[in-house]
């Protein structure tokens, strides 16, 4: 394999990583669910 | 005390600072959630400071849905490439480094194992079903089933949420005589499939890691191709099965050194022949020589 692929996957994931940070409403997301789910731990 | 071991125990701590949270039966709440840690770390762990990244992931990819239906703002759905962008750089860096290294309930699994138990071989089907748990509850439900979809994976099989978050709050609750949580059908599957999952990890090393975890079988898929690759010299390789014998995931690590079910925990890095050895992929830098007179296992 080329060494520049790994390079590539390295770069486009941190690319994805920050698009999705800066763009994206990130506390939206966790706000509504991810703080606390008693559901996903069978007790809510 | 190894130097893996040694990471392990730093991670698990840093990860789960809020340690005081088990006494009180709360869950942190604050904004330092918003970061998904490398590993499986049940964001629900009273202790846990970040986001388990699968759990993350289908929350957010719910949202994805929510957006297709009109139901949720394109900057939230926007936010799921922030999950998997974690996942995919932890995994693009170092393949399934973070499952050896820094995975709490991969550190969790080691230490249920006895190591000096006679190995007990998986049928390699039963591989492949860490795939199905990626593929269908981690990203098909949360995508085709109308928003808001519960996080299938975490609330039907994942037992570090049982282990990590459920068991002990109800424990601290009942204690403490406060009845706060609702307990039926939910909790008993839960504590069955954890159940399972334990006499598993007692038997098999790292048997969920193996068999169920979405997040090593994403990582796996990327060790191909990782920044960070071990390499075989198959010239110094006696195929004397020293590799195998150190395996946790019990692999010959000659037979496919990008194999998706290594943890890169580097045991075989100690090959009495020296033909193992780790650097960057496609250069002809080595780390191999130190890790091998270190102990990395």
């Amino acid at each position: 394999m080329k060494r520049w692929v790994p390079l590539i996957f390295v770069i486009l994931s941190a690319v994805v990583l920050l698009v999705g940070l800066f763009l994206g409403d990130v506390g939206a997301v966790w706000g509504k669910a991810a703080y606390v789910c008693l559901e996903c731990i069978g007790i809510g | 005390m190894t130097m893996r071991r040694a990471i392990q125990v730093a991670a698990a701590l840093i990860f789960n600072p809020f340690i005081p949270n088990f006494i009180r039966g709360t869950i942190y709440q604050g904004t330092l959630k918003h970061i998904c840690v490398p590993g499986l770390n049940c964001y629900s762990c009273p202790a846990a400071f970040g986001a388990c990244p699968i759990g993350s992931l289908q929350v957010a990819l719910s949202s994805v849905r929510g957006w297709f239906s009109g139901a949720v703002a394109a900057a939230t759905a926007l936010a799921s490439l922030y999950v998997a962008g974690v996942i995919l750089l932890v995994g693009a860096v170092a393949g399934r480094f973070a499952c050896g290294w820094l995975c709490p309930f991969g550190f969790l699994q080691d230490l249920f194992y006895s190591r000096g138990r006679r190995k007990i071989a998986l049928p390699g089907w039963v591989l492949y079903a860490k795939y199905v748990f990626l593929a269908v509850f981690v990203v098909g439900l949360p995508l085709f089933v109308a928003y808001p979809a519960s996080p299938a994976f975490c609330k039907w099989i994942c037992p570090a949420g049982t282990l990590e978050a459920g068991a002990p709050l109800v424990l601290v609750d009942k204690l403490a005589g406060r009845g706060q949580f609702v307990l039926g059908f939910l909790f008993a599957w839960k504590v069955s499939v954890a159940f399972v999952f334990l006499c598993g990890m007692l038997l098999i090393s790292r048997f969920f890691c193996r068999t169920a975890c979405p997040l090593g079988a994403a990582w796996g898929l990327l060790n191909r191709v990782s920044l960070l690759a071990i390499r075989v010299d198959q010239k110094a390789c006696t195929k004397c099965g020293f590799c195998r014998s150190v395996c946790p995931v019990d692999i010959s690590i000659y037979e496919n050194p990008d194999s998706a079910e290594c943890i890169r925990c580097l045991a075989c890095l100690k090959c009495p022949e020296g033909a193992v050895t780790m650097g960057l992929r496609g250069s002809a830098a080595r780390i191999g020589d130190e890790a091998h007179s270190t102990d990395v296992a």
